[in-house]
């Protein structure tokens, strides 16, 4: 149980992603769109590892590209199953990620020999070595971690998209009709969301892992709503929450030594499992025979 | 093709206990799938399957190595605190379902591999056979794992079978079956124990991650091919069988391949075709069906036009008058020009284009329903005379001969329409 440098840069890390998600995750939240998050995160895949092979390398603008894409593809084909296929939402969101998310296995598998990218590494990510794989520059200048800066440039993204949009964002997310009215391009937006979303996965996905990003995106703002329903308040709670599950993720895998995102997705479930039990609606015989809430109205 | 020809002839013993195996789970998990599918729980399946990760660690842990009834134990109890715990959350919280469902499936797989990686770490050789639980391996399925998977795919199919009533009852009107003396709760939990089970059995051969789509696929792409819950099961059974079996055979062929990807991608292939080309409901159909209708709607049109040129005196039109009448849409009236005279209903005298006897019948018919229709709103639903005509545009075409009958028996056999043109009867004098 120490801090060093090295723990402070993957808590560090940690809660940047875990801040950035959490951000997108609420505006997710809010439009109903949990499982397209859970969708889009295995969906993109395949792009990671077409740009990978590509490229020849994980770290190329290639990969960002092909899981951009992947990420828009499987937001389009939940819509044209649903639109024009007329499958039920739940059912068609279903077919899309794994299909796709099938099809990157199989790619990984197919290009076992070319591309260095193994099943775990997309699934858990290893947040653990980012402190050995240094950004160097060609005259040799070490800057640091590669994938803080990554997290950081990120988190400058999204924090800027959603400053910058953050009307839209509020007015598409609870009334789409209203804002169609005023002219604001709403399936645009979405688009957009939906695109930083993929850039979010890819970003992440080498620390945290494809399907660790869902967890991210979702229970952080699940838990805040719980709190708080005002969207100011909700994106605060958010963002103190990455914060939190950063620190003790950290040192809680380290204790028992295990895989650190998975430890931040799990105290993130325990916060949300004593979030739940303080604001579920509680049992009758709680309140005893005390008088009832709610008095008997006479007409 | 050799091996094609080894696989599929069953030389091999244990090839022919794998493909019994992956039948029997594909039966299984489509009839549940196909049930959940109907009752709008989809994604319940998903997280379900996310969430027997850390009951299968739980089980390796207790049994100290890859023992599957502790395993297919310890998956059914974290699949059913799952379901316990969504339903649960959504009783008690004002969480969205999505929410729930995405909060739950990455919690608890979140949590599954903490336990993983933990294992993994402790150094026990056996836990590498862990990892085949995450994409299966239907190929490593040994004997006894079998006897236990099938024998439990076998339950489901059973009590399924059974109990089939009462499942139609919980999917297509459970208020109904309330009221009639089913005890709907427990049929509900006994659903959901199936539910899980069917998860539990697919591990193996398709793994945590994918076994949400022979849940999903099968049951929405045999949708598409019929609307009785009987043919529905057994083609949802069906589907799911064939893309087990040529799952299992591309993974026997190269040896390093997972089977759920491969499965997966067969029944998402079934699903799309159902999608593009089932009768009635597939997509290209549909696109025929609506080009064909409104080729029609344009040949009534145009019958409606030449017909009033005959009402006022005019032998018939030209075609640039023809052209005129629907500016821009140059291609589509010539095509109905040339069919129209295809069907005899029109000749062409040089440059002016008539109605044939038969053709002048067709456009009374047209003409008269357009009038008798235009009628009805005006005299019956008190619409003003000047806002009937573009209701009546639309329904000339679709009015069938019995509610023709009505309408004039209902309206009492009338000569005129609310703007006083005459309704065309067959003993009309511009025949």
């Amino acid at each position: 149980m120490s801090f060093d440098s090295n723990a402070f840069l993957i808590i560090f890390t940690g809660a940047l992603i875990a801040i950035s998600c959490g951000f997108l995750g609420v505006f997710m939240m809010l439009r109903k769109m949990s499982m397209t998050g859970d969708a889009i995160s295995h969906a993109v895949l395949p792009g990671i590892v077409i740009g990978y092979f590509v490229s020849g390398s994980q770290r190329s603008l290639e990969v960002i590209i092909g899981a951009g894409l992947l990420g828009i593809l499987a937001t389009l084909m939940i819509d044209w199953l649903r639109k024009k296929a007329r499958v039920q939402l739940d059912a068609s969101i279903g077919i899309t990620f794994t299909l796709l998310f099938a099809i990157g296995i199989i790619l990984v598998n197919i290009l076992a020999y070319k591309v260095d990218l193994d099943q775990e590494c997309v699934l858990y990510g290893e947040i653990a070595y980012l402190p050995i794989d240094s950004w160097i520059t060609q005259s040799g200048l070490n800057l640091g971690p590669r994938i803080t800066w990554l997290a950081g440039l990120n988190f400058v993204f999204v924090s800027g998209f959603i400053y910058l949009l953050f009307k839209e964002l509020v007015l598409t997310s609870f009334d789409e009709n209203f804002s169609a009215v005023m002219g604001l391009p709403s399936k645009g937006i979405n688009l957009a969301l939906m695109s930083i979303v993929s850039y979010t996965t890819v970003s992440s996905f080498e620390s945290v892992g494809a399907i660790l990003v869902v967890a991210l995106l979702v229970v952080p703002p699940a838990t805040a709503f719980l709190w708080t329903k005002r969207l100011i308040p909700l994106l605060r709670l958010t963002a103190i929450m990455g914060v939190l599950i950063a620190l003790f993720g950290y040192y809680l895998a380290y204790w028992i030594d295990s895989s650190i995102a998975g430890m931040m997705v799990t105290v993130a479930g325990f916060f949300f499992l004593v979030s739940a039990f303080i604001h579920s609606k509680k049992p009758s015989w709680l309140s005893g025979t005390s008088a009832s809430t709610q008095p008997l109205e006479l007409e | 093709m050799e091996d094609f020809v080894y696989f599929f002839t069953f030389q091999d013993p244990s090839i022919a206990w794998v493909v019994l195996g992956i039948t029997l789970l594909g039966v299984g998990s489509a009839y549940v799938g196909t049930f959940s599918f109907l009752d709008k729980k989809a994604l319940l399946g998903d997280a379900i399957s996310h969430a027997v990760l850390p009951g299968i660690c739980m089980g390796f842990v207790l049994a100290g190595e890859k023992n599957p009834v502790y395993i297919v134990t310890g998956a059914f109890l974290s699949g059913a605190l799952a379901t316990f715990m969504s339903s649960w959350l959504k009783r008690n919280t004002k969480l969205s379902e999505d929410t729930i469902i995405a909060t739950i499936l990455s919690v608890f797989f979140g949590f599954g591999i903490v336990l993983l990686t933990a294992l993994q770490k402790s150094g026990n050789p056996e836990v590498a056979g862990l990892n085949s639980f995450i994409f299966g391996n239907a190929i490593g399925i040994s004997e006894s794992d079998l006897l236990l998977y099938g024998g439990l795919a076998m339950v489901i199919i059973l009590v399924l079978t059974l109990a089939l009533k009462e499942f139609r009852l919980m999917v297509f009107d459970p208020e109904f079956g309330q009221a009639i003396g089913f005890p709907m709760k427990a049929i509900t939990f006994l659903f959901n124990v199936l539910m899980i089970l069917a998860v539990v059995i697919g591990i193996q051969a398709i793994g945590v991650v994918l076994m949400a789509a022979l849940l999903i696929t099968p049951g929405a792409a045999a949708r598409f091919w019929t609307d009785r819950l009987n043919p529905l099961l057994i083609l949802a059974a069906m589907f799911s069988v064939v893309s087990g079996i040529l799952g299992t055979y591309v993974s026997f062929v190269i040896p390093q391949m997972p089977t759920g990807p491969w499965v997966v991608v067969f029944l998402s292939a079934f699903a799309l075709i159902s999608f593009l080309v089932s009768p009635k409901s597939g997509i290209v159909f549909r696109f025929f069906a609506r080009k064909r209708y409104l080729e029609k709607t344009h040949r009534e049109h145009l019958l409606k036009a030449l017909y009033k040129a005959k009402e006022s005196k005019k032998p018939g039109l030209t075609i640039e008058e023809i052209y005129g009448l629907y500016p821009f849409h140059k291609r589509e009236t010539l095509q109905s020009i040339s069919s129209l005279q295809k069907l005899g209903f029109t000749t062409k005298d040089q440059p002016i284009i008539k109605l044939t006897s038969k053709g002048i019948s067709e456009a009374m018919r047209v003409v008269r329903l357009h009038r008798l229709w235009e009628l009805y709103l005006n005299e019956s639903m008190n619409i003003a005379p000047d806002h009937v005509h573009d209701s009546a545009e639309q329904l000339e075409h679709l009015i069938t001969p019995e509610l023709e009958a009505l309408l004039e028996q209902r309206l009492n056999y009338p000569s005129v329409d609310p703007h006083q043109e005459t309704i065309p009867r067959e003993n009309n004098e511009l025949r």
